[in-house]
């Protein structure tokens, strides 16, 4: 992976130029933070301590959420026999309102409820004489017109916390009177400093509200449980179905296309594997310590890291699994050989930067190296150092690496390094194709998807070079150039 | 109550589900209404160089800018001064400050619009004093303009936001009205998802040669030209026109109930001659507006526009058989609704289920009247405060042919077997819709098409051979 040829010696350059640019138009307070999240990978990284999971700077643009986003909108909503009640005003549960792509299977209204909002919408009364006896009615009318749902979360919004009303004791006396798991989330956005303390408080309520409320079957040798992998377009299935070609046995999935029970039931499993580190780890290790359940974080982007993947997962397990995961890699590599040949002569040399969350930043490197394409800087929204820790020996020396990178960083770095192709969110989407470079959206696939597994590497190759090949950006510059233009007719 | 357990999910479709639904008082099952800051964000994006500033979570900041940015494809900047749980003990002036002074020196905006989520609203900070603070501490130079709303998610919905935030740049910013008042007319479009709708009153406002400003006008800044330059602050209402804003000969707004507040401020307090149409959508409502601004200005109508007003009549007696007669769900914002109902009822389109979750009772009296003045409006019934559990219901027991409304409306749609026409916000499903006005005589002629088209679409997939006809 290290690379200390002249061609990354002048990559480290060019991001440490940029850098320094970035932060000479900062004022001084601001620019003090922000250096601390900033880096450049060179030789032997000593200068790769990054600061991380603190405050973001007021007034930036960061692209951070809050910990409702990180409990209703990531942990909790993919659960789909449950209604998630947004309570508190109308905006965050409308704004999260199926627009994280967790597919999941039902009867939508019936036993599927992913796509709905379901709200206290709270009034001003609401706010002056505190909405504990709202929240019971609300409890009971979702019981009445809801009899298949398997459980009520409630997903507290700012005002809940800070109008001090009780939400644990009305989910208690609730759960008893109607016979339903009820589940309090302190999610507040106020809470933390982004949506990772979302991720934890909604991972600490499964684990003292949900898992292990009921037994399930005791796990078979080759049972598994697949935690983080929240089935964007399709993802968790496709993982899914490479796993149990192996031989294996997916009997929970945390959280995409989930039911409560395979929450209740979570530890029921030999194994867990890890796909989202980020926003999973903590009940991954609660797991661990309290029903000696291992865990392993595994990568199914790109034939060379699900070849990894699986080599690592069967060597947890006997000969059986281990024959049957060289047969599925064998199986599908000459297809993955095919893809790679059509793709990488359109696709070799370009450069990518990357701006996401969770684990994307890192996991995803491997699928554009398959390709031949390099990336050229990456970072986390909300990421902890334990996720750069697992990032920098992932990257090659000049990668610029950020973390909650602002706005006014990306448009600079961008201009800066000129890559062939930016990965990021919605947020950056249209900055990025309004400055004429390439984009795909990386939280939503761009409403593609499924990009993991065997299945998802044709289409993630697709996409990436449709979005670098379209014929469309040779068009941006009009053939009559600045001279021709009638300045005064655009008045 | 007590039910019997139901035993399919074909229960949700029942008479007895229906009567349950609309039972419910306290619950609220997909809403299509948004919170105030949305509609001051959407306010703020129409002031050429203005920087939304977000006091609050920066959780909301991401989920406005997420929200727009799904609907119109486009870059939407905004900050937020990022309170947390400190902030929420000692309030958040700290915040506001160095958020101000961040803001102001990474993306030079030439002005700011500070509105509030509802934390700040819960905790009750001042941002005024702390913005005279923000000033005193030199966070911003002393004449940098910043306009300030309160908009507390807890009252109203977007609309209510947008006009709050219109009428807090009318408070800060405009200067105070002088004796002798420029000929300026000032058009308030009110809250709408369309830069088409924006840019096509200004083609017809020029086509009369009327001396005007339109204010808030984002129609350059949700729909830039792609140049491969990206401009933050490409347009909007310049600031110039916003300082002599109360200095206007008159105001026209577009809608009533996204600008409410700021209708009452400009007629009541300050007095200037003030008129209000409803939205100008459907060939009358159309008229309606030109002949207001003919009036106002003492312009008169070219013959250009009255022979646009004849090509989309001409379109409308083309088609008028694919709407005659058809039976229609509507739902969204207030103003729209008016404007599509009375465009409905001029083709003989037949509206049944006209709902409103952020409609006041107001609203639903103006519906009705509407309503009642056309024999194709007897059987439509108005909903306001219902939400989008209970238009399904409506649907599944008293059928359309259609649905108009944002694309949330998707899901209740499919449930009952009918097309979705996508109206009003937000759309996030279909590129291009709001590139396309739906007001003005354009705005008739394109509303004609979608929805004529999408019936004869399904004429057509459904058709078995011997009726599948070249004509139609």
């Amino acid at each position: 992976m290290e690379n200390t040829g002249p061609a990354a010696v002048a990559q480290i350059e060019l991001s440490q130029k940029a850098v320094e640019e970035v932060l000479n138009l900062y004022p001084e307070k601001a620019r003090k933070n922000r250096s601390q999240h900033l880096t450049v990978k060179d030789g032997d990284c000593a200068g790769c301590q990054l600061k991380s999971n603190v405050k973001s700077v007021p007034g930036v643009m960061t692209s951070r959420g809050c910990a409702y986003a990180g409990s209703k909108g990531v942990v909790w909503g993919p659960v789909k026999d449950v209604i998630h009640l947004s309570h508190g005003p109308v905006g965050c549960g409308y704004y999260s309102w199926a627009t994280r792509r967790n597919l999941a299977e039902g009867t939508i209204g019936w036993d599927n409820f992913v796509p709905f909002q379901f709200t206290s919408d709270f009034q001003e009364n609401d706010i002056v004489y505190g909405g504990d006896k709202k929240l019971e009615r609300i409890l009971r009318e979702i019981a009445q017109l809801f009899p298949r749902a398997q459980g009520i979360s409630i997903q507290s919004e700012c005002p809940v916390g800070l109008i001090g009303d009780d939400i644990e004791s009305v989910a208690r006396r609730l759960a008893k009177e109607l016979g339903l798991p009820i589940i309090p989330v302190r999610c507040e956005g106020f809470r933390g400093i982004s949506q990772s303390l979302g991720h934890h408080i909604a991972n600490d309520s499964i684990r003292d509200h949900v898992l292990a409320k009921k037994q399930g079957e005791p796990p078979g040798p080759y049972d598994v449980g697949l935690i983080g992998d929240y089935n964007i377009g399709g993802d968790a299935w496709a993982t899914k179905k490479l796993l149990e070609e192996s031989g294996l046995k997916v009997r929970h999935v945390w959280t995409g296309d989930s039911s409560l029970e395979m929450l209740q039931t979570g530890h029921r499993v030999q194994l867990n594997l890890i796909h989202c580190y980020r926003s999973m780890n903590y009940i991954a290790r609660h797991m661990e310590e309290t029903y000696g359940i291992p865990w392993l974080e595994v990568n199914f982007f790109g034939p060379t890291k699900i070849r990894e993947s699986l080599r690592q997962i069967a060597a947890r397990f006997d000969r059986t699994i281990q024959e049957r995961a060289e047969e599925v890699i064998a199986k599908h590599e000459p297809e993955m050989s095919r893809i790679i040949a059509a793709y990488r002569p359109r696709l070799e040399g370009k450069k990518v930067l990357l701006y996401v969350g969770g684990l994307r930043p890192r996991h995803i490197i491997g699928a554009y190296e398959d390709l031949g394409m390099q990336v050229i800087g990456t970072g986390y929204e909300f990421a902890h150092g334990d996720d750069y820790e697992r990032t920098v020996p992932r990257v090659q020396d000049g990668t610029l690496i950020y973390d909650d990178l602002s706005a006014f960083e990306m448009e600079n770095f961008v201009d800066g390094l000129r890559p062939d192709l930016v990965g990021a969110g919605i947020k950056e989407k249209y900055v990025i194709e309004k400055m004429g470079i390439p984009f795909r959206q990386m939280h939503s696939w761009d409403y593609s998807g499924p990009y993991h597994g065997y299945e998802g590497f044709p289409i993630f190759a697709r996409d990436m070079d449709m979005a670098i090949n379209s014929p469309v950006w040779s068009l941006l510059a009009s053939p009559w150039g600045e001279k021709l233009v009638d300045k005064n007719r655009l008045d | 109550m007590s039910i019997p357990a139901p035993l399919t999910a074909d229960w949700l479709k029942t008479e007895e589900y229906r009567e349950l639904n609309f039972a419910r008082r306290d619950l609220v099952i997909n809403p299509a209404k948004a919170c105030q800051p949305l509609g001051a964000l959407v306010c703020a994006l129409g002031f050429d160089g203005c920087l939304p500033f977000i006091h609050g979570s920066q959780g909301c900041a991401a989920y406005f800018r997420n929200s727009l940015s799904r609907h119109y494809r486009e870059p939407i900047s905004a900050v937020s001064d990022s309170m947390t749980e400190d902030a929420a003990v000692f309030g958040g002036q700290n915040n506001l400050i160095e958020g101000l002074r961040n803001a102001h020196t990474l993306y030079k905006p030439k002005m700011m619009a500070i509105f509030t989520t509802c934390m700040a609203e819960v905790i009750g900070d001042d941002i005024k004093a702390y913005l005279e603070n923000a000033r005193k501490q030199n966070a911003l130079p002393e004449d940098f303009p910043v306009a300030l709303a309160h908009t507390p998610s807890f009252k109203g919905s977007h609309i209510t936001g947008y006009d709050n935030m219109l009428k807090g740049f009318l408070e800060t910013l405009a200067e105070p009205r002088r004796h002798s008042t420029h000929l300026r007319l000032y058009v308030v479009p009110g809250f709408d998802p369309y830069p088409a709708n924006l840019r096509e009153y200004k083609r017809l406002l020029n086509y009369l040669g009327v001396t005007y400003t339109l204010m808030p006008d984002y129609s350059d800044v949700v729909d830039a030209p792609n140049t491969g330059e990206f401009k933050m602050f490409p347009g909007g209402t310049p600031f110039s026109a916003l300082r002599e804003a109360l200095n206007a000969s008159g105001y026209l707004f577009l809608q009533t109930y996204s600008t409410q507040a700021s209708l009452k401020f400009v007629k009541n307090v300050q007095k200037i001659p003030t008129e209000a149409v409803p939205i100008p959508l459907g060939i009358r409502n159309t008229d309606r507006f030109l002949t207001t601004v003919a009036d106002m200005t003492g312009r008169r109508i070219p013959a250009e526009i009255t022979a646009e007003r004849g090509r989309a009549l001409d379109a409308a007696t083309d088609a008028h058989p694919y709407l005659h007669g058809k039976r229609f769900a509507l739902f969204g914002d207030p103003d729209i609704l008016l404007g599509l109902t009375s465009f409905l009822l001029e083709m003989g389109g037949v509206p049944v289920h006209i709902l409103s979750s952020n409609g006041s009772q107001a609203f639903a009296k103006e519906m009705e009247d509407l309503l009642h003045a056309s024999p194709y409006g007897r059987e439509g019934k108005v909903y306001v405060g219902k939400d989008l559990w209970h238009l399904r219901s409506l649907l599944l027991s008293e059928p359309v042919d259609m649905l108009l409304g944002d694309s949330h409306g998707k899901y209740a749609a499919r449930d009952a077997g009918i097309p979705l026409v996508r109206v009003g916000f937000p759309v996030t499903d279909r590129v291009n819709v709001h590139r396309y006005p739906i007001v003005g005589y354009a705005g008739v002629i394109n509303l004609i098409s979608l929805i004529a088209n999408t019936f004869l679409e399904d004429k057509d997939r459904n058709a078995d051979e011997a009726h599948f006809e070249l004509l139609r």
